[in-house]
This record gives C-alpha cells, structure tokens and sequence, in this order.
C-alpha cells in the first residue's frame, strides 16, 4: 500500500515544497491542526477581489500533510474563490473514493490516491484543505 | 522449556506476509498477538461448556462457573494475589481505573485533598482523576521526573504529605520504558495515609508480578496484552478498601437482594462485576496465562529485556536517531524518533518492509509535552519476537532515511 504512496511526485513535493513560508501582507491567515498526528500547518492567503492572488504555508507535518498542502497552493495561486469551492469538491471526492470524478485532471494531486485506503491518513492530506475552506470562510465574511 | 522457534509456531499470524515481507510484529505495546492455545481454549469453552454464569442450575451453567472462577483463581495467583476475592473482571485497565475512580474516589477523596500523579501516565491513569478531582474539588499533583525519564524519588517526597488521598501511577511506563519503583512508593504513600494504584497494564505482561509484596491498594491491568483476549482485564483490590466502596456499574450480579426501591450489594468479588461478565474471555484469558506460565514469565522478562538492550543500543548508535528513556533498567518498549521524519512517515515506511510499529502520542500527550515532542515512534517486543528482527527493522529505518532523502 504504502509502496506507491511514497512515489517520486509525493517526494518532490515534501523535499521541495512550493510557496513555502510567510507572505509579507496576507490578506488572511489560517492555522490548522492535527491533534492526532501533532501536524500543524499555517497558511497565508492574499486575496484581490475574488482571486487568490498568492497563498503560501509554514509549519510542520508529515511527508503527505506537506506535499499536499504543497500540491494545494501550485494549484490554487490565482485561482478564483468560485472555482477553489470547485476543486474543494473535487479534493473531497478524489480523497474518499482514490480517484478524481469524471473528466478532472488533479495533477500531481493524483499522487495522493493511495491515501484514500489508509484512513489514519486521510486526515493528513485533507488538513490543508479543511484550512483553507476555513480561510475562506473567514474572507468571505470581511 | 519451548525454543523461541517453538514459540514462534504457536503464533500463526507471525507468518503473515505484509506487503510482500514477513511480518515482523514490533507492536506489543499496544496489543499482543493470541497463541493458539488461548484460541483453542475459547472455542473448546463455546463448543462444550458455554452458558452464563452464576444463574442456571443446569449443567452448562454449572460448568461455566466453575471455568469462570476458575480463571479468577488462575490470575489471582499469576499475580500472587492475597486472595482471588479482590480480583475483579473488567473490561480493560481503562475501566479498571475508571471503576476506582468513581467508586473510591468520588466517595473517599474530599474536597481540598490532592492526587499524586506522574506525567507519564497513559490518559487512561490521567483523564479518570482529572474528572474525579473536579467533581470532589481535589487537586492534581504531578511526581516530577528526572531527564532521563525516571521518577526523582527526593522531589516526589515532598509532594507526598498527609493531604495526598490517593497516589495513582503507572508501573511500567507505555513510552519511556521506566519501571517505577511501585513497592517504594507503595510504602511511602501508607505512611501518610494515601491509597496507592498501580496502572499495571505494561508490567504483568512482561514481568514476574507480586501484588502481595507489593502491597499497593489498588492494582489494574488488561488481558488483550498478555496474550489474552480483548475485552477483558482486572483490577485488583485490597478487600477492606473494596468492602468500604459503594459499586461502580450497577443491575444484575452485583445484587443480593432487590426491592422496588433499594438493594442491596452482592459480596465481593460481584459486587463489582454487573452484568453477564466477560466469560468467555476470562477462559481465554486463564489460557493464555497457563501460556505465560509454561514458558516462565523469568524467561519472557529476561528475553525482552535482552531485545530491548539490542535494540536501545543499535537506535542510540544510528545517526540522527533520539531514544527516549532510561537506558538501563527498563520495559520492552522503545520510543524514538529520526531527525527529519515524521514518526507517521517512518512507521509507513517500515510497514511498507512488513515491519509493524506504532506512531503517534502513545495515548500520553502531557508526556510527549515534557519530552518537546509532538510524536514518537515506538517498537516494543514481546517473547515471539527475535533479535534478527530487530536487524530487519534497523534497515527498514536506514531505507526510510534513503527514501525520505534523511542523511
Ligand atoms: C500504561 C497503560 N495504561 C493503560 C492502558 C489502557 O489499556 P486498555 O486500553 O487495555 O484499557 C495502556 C494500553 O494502551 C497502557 O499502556
């Protein structure tokens, strides 16, 4: 099982995390965690209008809390509010059933499938997506 | 006197397969493997003897009981026990402390006494008395521990005066390895008047255990990891205190007489054992003691220590490895962590070599806060395991590294 998880995409990611670190003036910043495994990922989101204009996460996790969270931010970054709640969807969906709904291409994100069978590490993969719903929330109600 | 090869046969799961390799089970801490004379117990009791117990008149019912009882008096004097009345079936060490705690506690600690406690408790031996203390208005104290995970016994002394009501501390710890010295402790806790229990769950399935020289009040541990069942464990009790308290859990069993509107309590042991007990499991669990007994539990302690001295030795000498608690002196468990990985990547990694360790908190968060970690990972070793899989586990954690980049 864990044979394909650990693959070369995952590990790309965890060596080298994309948008890694702190924004200067982050429009909103959201701090989730993973009581379970002590993960603890911070993200900064900088919003103009409905765009996410940049994104960008600290902390510490496992291999797959950072590569997915890395996964998320290449991703996202300029993306719209709008089509975020989309791929939010879409995350869900690939991460219950191992496999991306009809007709979307989730990238390197299809690296993560074989999390889908683990489910003490599910929660690993899906804390940056929990966080950002949260950021979310939060922007939408400024 | 069986070879560990004889051992070995009697455990049919060692022969898994995971993921391609040969299991190598470094999972022991959390829950022990059946041998197949435990197994065959269970089905023979289902098969020829089963009915509830203390009820029927009838044979089956009859037999039971005896089995049943018969399984008490096998614990109790595995554990050299004072007498087989104060040993009581629960489910498990968890409600074994949790039964002292609402049944003693909430009764016999009064508002403004303390607890002793140590910050290496299972939160099994932490949560009970934080709600118990609460609703009595008791107060906390923690033993304070020296940096290499054993108890300071000189700091502890001065916690330790006449408004402590009850010291609760663990015998062998489930992270640290350290045993403590329950029988010192035991002796200073009577001088003051404190009640003493003993969390024994990592202790009685890896040591000679002797609850009469002990002398603790209060004594708990499980069977599902001493080669029994789950479902079932015990708590021992001194019989005055367990005469003093009012039942835990209450209904059938643990009843004399009932009336419309009151009862009264069965005797001891039963008066803490409502409901249809464990029965099946206490077999079972008898089964697996008898186990214990062939092999010799001098034998078991001496074997694990020997896999635990290996195995604390090869992780202390393995670049970036930390191993946490004492280095001498210890239970077969092994808490460590590799600079760089995540206890969880770690143990997925080694999984991927068949190799099964537990990573996390250990069920002892305020622990893992005083040892400046979030996680660890954990081998622990029972008497099935092998010094050659400790060598199988040292290269699943020098291919982790490789994997994971980790110099
Ligand atoms: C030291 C200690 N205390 C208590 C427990 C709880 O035992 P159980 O889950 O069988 O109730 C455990 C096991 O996890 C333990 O290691």
């Amino acid at each position: 099982m864990s044979h394909d998880l650990y693959g070369e995409i995952l590990l790309d990611h965890y060596r080298l995390p994309r948008n890694h670190g702190r924004l200067e003036n982050p429009t909103i910043t959201v701090e989730g965690t993973n009581p379970l495994c002590g993960d603890e990922l911070t993200l900064d989101l900088e919003f103009t209008g409905d765009h996410l204009t940049n994104i960008s996460f600290s902390g510490r996790g496992c291999a797959i809390s950072v590569a997915a969270t890395s996964m998320l931010t290449e991703l996202l970054k300029g993306k719209t509010i709008h089509e975020i709640e989309e791929w939010t969807g879409n995350f869900r969906t690939f991460i219950r059933e191992g496999k991306a709904p009809d007709g979307v291409d989730m990238g390197d994100i299809q690296s993560l499938a074989g999390v889908a069978q683990l489910p003490v590490r599910v929660k690993c993969a899906t804390l940056p997506w929990t966080t950002l719903e949260q950021g979310l929330v939060r922007y939408k109600g400024t | 006197m069986k070879t560990i090869t004889e051992i070995r046969k009697d455990f049919p799961i060692l022969n898994m397969k995971v993921n391609g390799k040969s299991l190598v089970y470094l999972d022991n801490a959390a829950s022990s493997q059946k041998p197949v004379q435990a197994l065959d117990a269970f089905c023979r009791f289902c098969e020829s003897r089963y009915a509830n117990v203390h009820r029927g008149v009838h044979t089956l019912g009859e037999h039971a009981t005896t089995d049943y009882e018969a399984a008490r008096t096998k614990v109790a004097e595995f554990v050299n026990a004072p007498s087989s009345k104060g040993i009581i079936f629960t489910r498990g060490t968890t409600e074994s402390i949790n039964l002292v705690a609402y049944a003693f506690g909430r009764r016999f600690v009064k508002h403004g006494q303390a607890i002793l406690l140590t910050p290496m408790e299972h939160h099994a031996n932490l949560v009970p008395w934080q709600l118990m203390a609460k609703s009595v208005g008791a107060e906390l104290r923690f033993w304070p521990m020296k940096p290499d995970g054993t108890l300071d016994m000189e700091a502890g002394k001065k916690l330790l005066d006449s408004s402590v009501a009850l010291v609760a501390i663990t015998h062998v710890s489930n992270v640290l390895g350290t045993i403590n010295p329950v029988r010192e402790i035991a002796l200073m806790a009577h001088q003051v008047g404190a009640k003493v229990l003993v969390d024994g769950a990592q202790a009685v399935p890896h040591m000679p255990v002797d609850l009469t020289e002990i002398d603790a009040d209060f004594y708990a541990f499980s069977g599902h990891k001493m080669l029994g069942p789950t479902g079932i464990g015990v708590l021992w009790g001194r019989l005055d205190v367990l005469e003093d308290m009012e039942p835990f859990l209450t209904g059938g069993e643990m009843i004399k007489e009932v009336y419309l509107d009151h009862a009264t309590w069965n005797d001891l042991p039963y008066k803490f054992e409502a409901g249809t007990p464990p029965i099946s499991e206490a077999i079972t669990l008898s089964a697996a003691i008898s186990y214990l007994n062939d092999v010799g539990m001098e034998w078991v302690y001496s074997h694990t220590r020997a896999l635990t001295s290996k195995a604390y030795e090869l992780l202390s000498q393995e670049p970036g490895v930390t191993v946490y608690g004492p280095a001498v002196d210890r239970g077969p468990v092994v808490a460590f962590n590799v600079a760089g990985i995540h206890p969880h990547d770690l143990a997925a990694l080694l999984d991927q070599e068949g190799v099964a360790i537990r990573a996390g908190h250990h069920c002892a968060q305020p622990l893992m806060r005083w040892l400046e970690v979030q996680a660890t990972a954990r081998a622990s070793f029972y008497l099935y395991n092998t010094m050659e899989e400790i060598d199988v586990m040292m290269d699943a954690i020098r291919m982790a590294k490789k994997v994971l980049r980790v110099a």
